[in-house]
Order: structure tokens, then C-alpha cells, then sequence
């Protein structure tokens, strides 16, 4: 996997085509959700971007990552697969997880992504418990946990964050203030003025950053990871951002206007980011749309790929259960006896 | 505290101890063989573990291994899953299987469906120990029997030994399997004793059940407590009625080979657990029996548990719910 180092020309040019990727991938799952063709819930990333492509890139490679109900962008930050991906929107047997988890639950251990989350908050301990991994087999590695503003209210969450820094592991805790949990806003679901202020319990560093800036989110873990692998434990940041889609897909939104979207659109993060690039000298805006036209093609490439894969076998719902063998899925699957007959 | 050392020894010998010293010596020989093991959870380290199970280990193994928790099952419980995800084998304690209730969410959508969800591609090696059953007193928050809610939710096994042999061979295949299993420990048998093997390489795979007496004209399937308690009463019934007993062990994967044979050869069959009779590890093994040996059976099955209601504090109510050898061999007198 490519480490993304933000702090070099490569580095950054790989940054703003990650950030596009997500874009292009969730603008596109956006639209065969809408035409039908995916099933389940979809939760986009759009507008988020810099979050987890900022804060990936001050991950090392091996490093750990969980996530979110909204995890197309952790994954894509983290290196995954867009074709992979998409052939798990699809359910196809290609998938990352060979159909069997679709959009909530995109996983893939080996490049350090520990699972997209369909519960909100269950993902801060098992961060807690990768960065225990590595303490306990003395390693380098960190892990970093995403999570929403809804899920610093949930209390396994603050369990997390609590063991992690009673214990000093290698974590780091990154909320996505995204404004919203599902329709109802930040300041109805917290009575603080800043979720970063949840790291003065815990007595670790808390910050609050601004997540449409890649860069900020990128220095904000970059002190976070280092301090964790220095063994003087945990960080609590909150990135601000916004998405600019529904809760999930389908959503009507009456809890916001046109006009609230804007004002954060107005920031957007791609754009600031290009923005900033093109007047380094670090991309021309030519090279730019050739990198989003060749983007956006590699997702129509992935849609193409995931549509003509096959679906699993119906068998395949019996298989992965367990490590070990147990009879009784395959007593069961088999179908039960009625008649006395062998049948063990 | 004694503690039991197992250096040295032949593979076929053995040595009396109880339950909770063969808990311990599994724990060790496992801590001892394998440096990605280790143990967590509530006064686990220097106090010992609630029921002192855990004893002496943290001198050996050191804080790091033998870890103590802040009181968050939650927490600690989702730290093992992530912790299991990323190349470690814990071993949780959670002091009272009633608390799992504050650490379901860990167990049920992560631990138990992390493998599946993510197509087979991750192993969740996490061991769960945890206490069950009433009869000291400790009312309904601290009494209960649960381990059918867990067998019966796909994804985890469900273990519940009788004796000290199957203590330690159950948790050391425990903690050997690469599959979340979790142990249920009735608390009051962790003083019975027991010839234990001393081999370090003896486990007791998972999903066998182990006939511990033979017998012509009754099968009584039982668990934990219920074992024992069966065994005196075959005993005392020796000579009058001929009792098999069988210590079921695993309750998911389940024996059910043991059984189906044991109830073709004596067509009588009664089933003994400390749990809620609803819905229950009864139901599940007179299910199997009856779809697979329907046309062994003499008579009804017949039930032995708790009646549907929580531990009650009263001594005098507590042995009222509690079942005993009595009980069972009420069941059997209505079918034999
Ligand atoms: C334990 C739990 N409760 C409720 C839900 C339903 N739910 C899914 S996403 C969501 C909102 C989460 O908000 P937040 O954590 O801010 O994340 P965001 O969607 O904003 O990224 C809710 C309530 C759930 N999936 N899990």
C-alpha cells in the first residue's frame, strides 16, 4: 500500500486524488442508489473528504484504523480498493467481503481497516483494542478510531477513551463533527461547546480542528500519532465538517436548508485544497482535470466491474461462520428430517 | 492459594484439585505456551479474580499480561474484540454473567459476527469466562444462569464445565480456538474436586459431550452443578434404576451423536440445567433428541431448571428455585 506523506508533492497530489476518489465514488453510489441499483442503506462521506484522507495520511501504513456506518471514505483514505468496494455495494461475491457485509461493513484487517461499523460507538474500543495489540507485542503501531458527533453520547465510547488513557495505549480518538447525528443537530444531542472538551475527563490533549482543512486535520493527527507512539497515550480530536448528503440516501432533510449546505460547500475542502496546490506549483488545473477525468472513469470502471461480477453462491451463506467446523449448519442448512431417518 | 505446577510430568498423570485450580492451571499452561495470551478484566491481577480463579498469576506474568479493568465491560470487552482483530488472544473474566448485559453489544455485533460480516477474512480468537448460578445468596443480579441467550445467538460457542478435567480442557480448547468461545462457570462448584491430567497438551475439543456414568434404563443429560448432583443420585439409585449420566460440556456446537445414542439404548431421557426451562438449553437438546431419536423414546422428555423466575435472596426461596439431585430424580420417577 502506498503511504501517503502529505508533507511531499507525491504525497499531496495523492491526497487531493484520494479526497476525489471518495467523491467520485460516493457521488456515484449516490446515483445508482437512487436508480435502483444498490441494495441496503448507503451513508456518503461527501464533504468530509479531508478528514479522513488528513488524518490517514499521518498514519503509517500499518497503522489501524475503525469506522463509521459512513466508512466509503475511511476505507479509501486507508488504500483500500474502489473496485473491491463497489463489487461489496453491489453484494457480489468479489467484494471485500464477499457479499456478506455491503456498504456498513467494508473491512480488510490486512491493510489496517478493522471495519466499517453499523453501531454507532462500537468502534472507539476496538481501537482501544488494536492499540492494546501493540502494546502488548511491543510494536510501533497506532490505531485511530472515527466516530460521529452522535457517538461521543454513546457510553462505550467514553470506556474506550477511559482505558486507552488509563492504560496509555497507542490510540488516537478523531470525532467527525459533521453537525448532525442522523436529523438531529450537535447542539441538541451535547451540552458542551466543544466535544474536545470530552478529553479534560480523561486528563489527555484535546483539540478542536477544523475538518474542511486537510492540512489541519492532517497536523492535528500527526502530533496525536506521534505522542501515542512516544507511549504518552491518547488524543481526543474534533474535526468540523459537514456532509453535504441526506443522513443516508433517500433522506429528505427537513431538519436543514439549501442555504445551510452552502455556507459549508462554499469551504469545501477539495477546492480549498486544489486551490492551494495549483498555486504552489504542485499540480497545473490541466493536470488536475486529467486526474479527476481518470478518477472518474476508474469509478465507471469499478461500477462496470461490480455489475458483471458474479453474485455468491446461496451455499456461500452457510460458509465463514466459524473458523472451526460445526455440524449444526450443516445439519441444518441440509434441512431437518421428519421421517427417523439417518440424517446425521 | 496453592499453586499447582505441572513441569516435569508424564503425559497420563493426574492430580486431585478443584475446579477453580484447574481454571487457573489452564490459564497458566495457555499464558506459559503462547505470548499472544493474556487475561483481563475486574481485580483480575494482585486481588485475584472475585472468586480468586485467577489467584497468583499476575506474580508470574506481570501487570501486562494479567491485566486489571476499570469497571467499563463494555470497554474491556470491545478492547478484546479489537484486540483479537489485530493478532492477540485475550482472555476476559467478566465477574457475573448477569453484567453481560452491559457488554452485550461487544458480544453480539462484534465479537460474534466480525467473521462473518467481513467474509471470513478476520479470526476472533476471544476467550470469555464468566460465573453462573445461584446458591449463595446473592440474589437475582448476581445469580442467574444465562449462557442459553449465547448459545443460542449464532457465532459464539457456549462451554459449561462440570468438573475440574473439564475445566481445564475446555478453556485451554478455548483459548486455542481461533472462534470466540465463551465459558460459564457455575460459581458453586468451583470447590468440587477432581483427578485433573497434567498434561499440557490436554484439551477437550468443543462440541463433545462425555458420558460419566453408564447406564440401562435413564438418560440424564445435565450441566455444571447439575452433573454432580446427577451422579450422587445414580448412585443412590444403584441396583433400583439404571442412570446414565451425560456432562453435555459444550452447549453450542452440541453433541448430539452422544446423546441420540445414549437415548437409543436406554428410551428414556431427562435433561438438567440451572437455567429459565423457556426457550432454553432443555429445549434445545429434547429438540435434537426428539428429530433424531423420536423413535428411541418410551416416554416424555422431562425437564429440570429454574421455573421461569430470577434468583430469589431468601435461603428459604432460593433452594425452593434452585433445581437439585431431588428434582431430578423426581423426573425420572415420572417416566421410569
Ligand atoms: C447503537 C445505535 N443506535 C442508533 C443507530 C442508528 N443510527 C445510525 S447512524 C446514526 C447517527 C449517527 O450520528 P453520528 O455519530 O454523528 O455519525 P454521522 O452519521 O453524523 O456520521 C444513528 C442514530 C445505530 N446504528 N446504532
Amino acid at each position: 500500500m502506498v503511504v501517503l506523506d502529505i508533507e511531499t508533492e507525491d504525497g499531496q497530489r495523492e491526497a487531493l486524488r484520494r479526497m476525489l476518489t471518495i467523491r467520485a465514488f460516493d457521488t456515484k453510489a449516490a446515483d445508482l442508489f437512487s436508480d435502483g441499483e444498490l441494495p441496503g442503506f448507503v451513508h456518503l462521506y461527501v464533504g468530509e473528504e479531508a478528514v479522513g484522507v488528513g488524518a490517514c495520511s499521518a498514519l503509517e501504513s500499518d497503522d489501524y484504523i475503525t469506522s463509521t456506518h459512513r466508512g466509503h471514505g475511511h476505507c479509501i483514505a486507508k488504500g483500500l480498493d474502489p473496485d473491491l468496494m463497489m463489487a461489496e455495494l453491489f453484494g457480489k461475491a468479489d467484494g471485500y467481503c464477499n457479499g456478506k457485509g455491503g456498504s456498513m461493513h467494508i473491512a480488510d484487517v490486512d491493510a489496517g481497516m478493522l471495519g466499517a461499523n453499523g453501531i454507532v460507538g462500537a468502534g472507539p474500543p476496538l481501537a482501544t483494542g488494536a492499540a492494546l495489540t501493540s502494546h502488548l507485542k511491543g510494536e510501533d503501531t497506532v490505531a485511530l478510531a472515527f466516530f460521529g458527533d452522535g457517538a461521543v453520547a454513546q457510553g462505550q465510547v467514553h470506556e474506550a477513551v477511559n482505558l486507552a488513557a488509563t492504560w496509555s495505549l497507542p490510540a488516537v480518538f478523531l470525532v467527525e463533527n459533521n453537525q448532525y447525528g442522523e436529523a438531529t443537530p450537535v447542539e441538541k444531542q451535547h451540552n458542551v461547546q466543544n466535544l474536545s472538551e470530552t478529553a479534560e475527563a480523561y486528563n489527555i490533549p484535546g483539540f478542536t480542528v477544523d475538518g474542511m482543512d486537510i492540512t489541519a486535520v492532517y497536523e492535528a493527527v500527526k502530533e496525536a500519532r506521534k505522542r501515542a507512539a512516544d507511549g504518552e497515550g491518547p488524543t481526543f480530536i474534533e474535526a468540523e465538517t459537514y456532509r453535504y448528503h441526506g443522513h443516508f440516501e433517500g433522506d429528505q432533510q427537513p431538519y436543514r436548508t439549501e442555504e445551510d449546505v452552502a455556507i459549508w460547500k462554499d469551504r469545501d475542502a477539495i477546492e480549498t485544497f486544489k486551490r492551494r496546490l495549483v498555486d504552489a506549483g504542485t499540480i497545473t488545473e490541466a493536470e488536475f482535470d486529467e486526474m479527476k477525468a481518470e478518477i472518474d472513469q476508474q469509478i465507471e470502471d469499478a461500477v462496470g466491474k461490480a455489475k458483471d461480477a458474479a453474485y455468491p453462491d446461496p451455499s456461500e451463506a452457510y460458509e465463514d461462520m466459524f473458523n472451526a467446523a460445526v455440524p449444526e449448519i450443516s445439519d441444518f442448512s441440509s434441512g431437518m428430517r421428519a421421517d427417523g431417518g439417518e440424517n446425521r | 492459594m496453592s499453586t499447582e505446577t505441572s513441569s516435569g510430568t508424564g503425559p497420563d498423570q493426574t492430580k486431585e484439585m478443584t475446579i477453580r485450580e484447574a481454571i487457573r492451571l489452564a490459564l497458566r499452561e495457555e499464558l506459559e505456551r503462547d505470548d499472544d495470551v493474556f487475561v483481563m478484566g475486574e481485580d483480575v491481577g494482585k486481588f485475584g479474580g472475585v472468586y480468586e480463579v485467577t489467584g497468583d498469576l499476575v506474580e508470574q506474568f506481570g501487570e501486562t499480561r494479567v491485566r486489571d479493568t476499570p469497571i467499563s465491560e463494555a470497554g474491556f470487552m470491545g478492547a478484546a474484540v479489537g484486540a483479537a482483530a489485530t493478532g492477540t488472544r485475550p482472555v476476559v473474566e467478566i465477574m457475573f454473567s448477569d453484567f453481560i448485559g452491559v457488554c452485550s453489544e461487544q458480544i453480539i455485533n462484534q465479537m460474534a459476527k466480525n467473521r462473518y460480516m467481513f467474509g471470513g477474512k478476520t479470526e476472533m480468537p476471544v476467550t470469555v469466562r464468566t460465573t453462573e448460578g445461584g446458591g449463595s445468596g446473592a440474589a437475582s443480579q448476581h445469580s442467574g444462569t444465562i449462557h442459553t441467550w449465547f448459545a443460542h445467538f449464532p457465532g459464539v460457542m457456549a462451554v459449561a464445565p462440570a468438573t475440574p478435567a473439564s475445566a481445564k480442557g475446555l478453556l485451554k480448547s478455548a483459548i486455542r480456538s481461533d472462534d470466540p468461545v465463551i465459558v460459564f462457570e457455575n460459581k458453586q462448584i468451583y470447590e468440587q474436586k477432581g483427578e485433573v491430567p497434567l498434561d499440557e497438551d490436554f484439551t477437550i475439543p468443543i462440541g463433545t459431550a462425555s458420558v460419566e456414568r453408564e447406564g440401562e434404563d435413564v438418560t440424564v443429560v445435565a450441566t455444571q452443578r447439575m452433573v454432580g448432583e446427577s451422579l450422587e443420585l445414580a448412585e443412590e439409585l444403584a441396583g433400583q434404576t439404571s442412570v446414565e449420566v451425560i456432562d453435555l460440556r459444550s452447549l453450542y456446537p452440541m453433541d448430539t451423536d452422544t446423546l441420540v445414542e445414549s437415548v437409543g439404548k436406554t428410551g428414556r431421557l431427562v435433561i438438567a440445567d440451572e437455567s429459565p426451562l423457556s426457550y432454553g438449553t432443555h429445549a434445545e437438546v429434547a429438540t435434537r433428541v426428539m428429530e433424531n431419536a423420536f423413535y428411541s423414546l418410551d416416554a416424555p422428555i422431562q425437564r429440570v431448571g429454574v421455573a421461569d423466575v430470577h434468583i430469589p435472596f431468601s435461603p428459604a426461596l432460593e433452594e425452593e428455585v434452585l433445581p437439585s439431585g431431588s428434582d431430578v430424580e423426581a423426573a425420572i420417577n415420572r417416566i421410569v
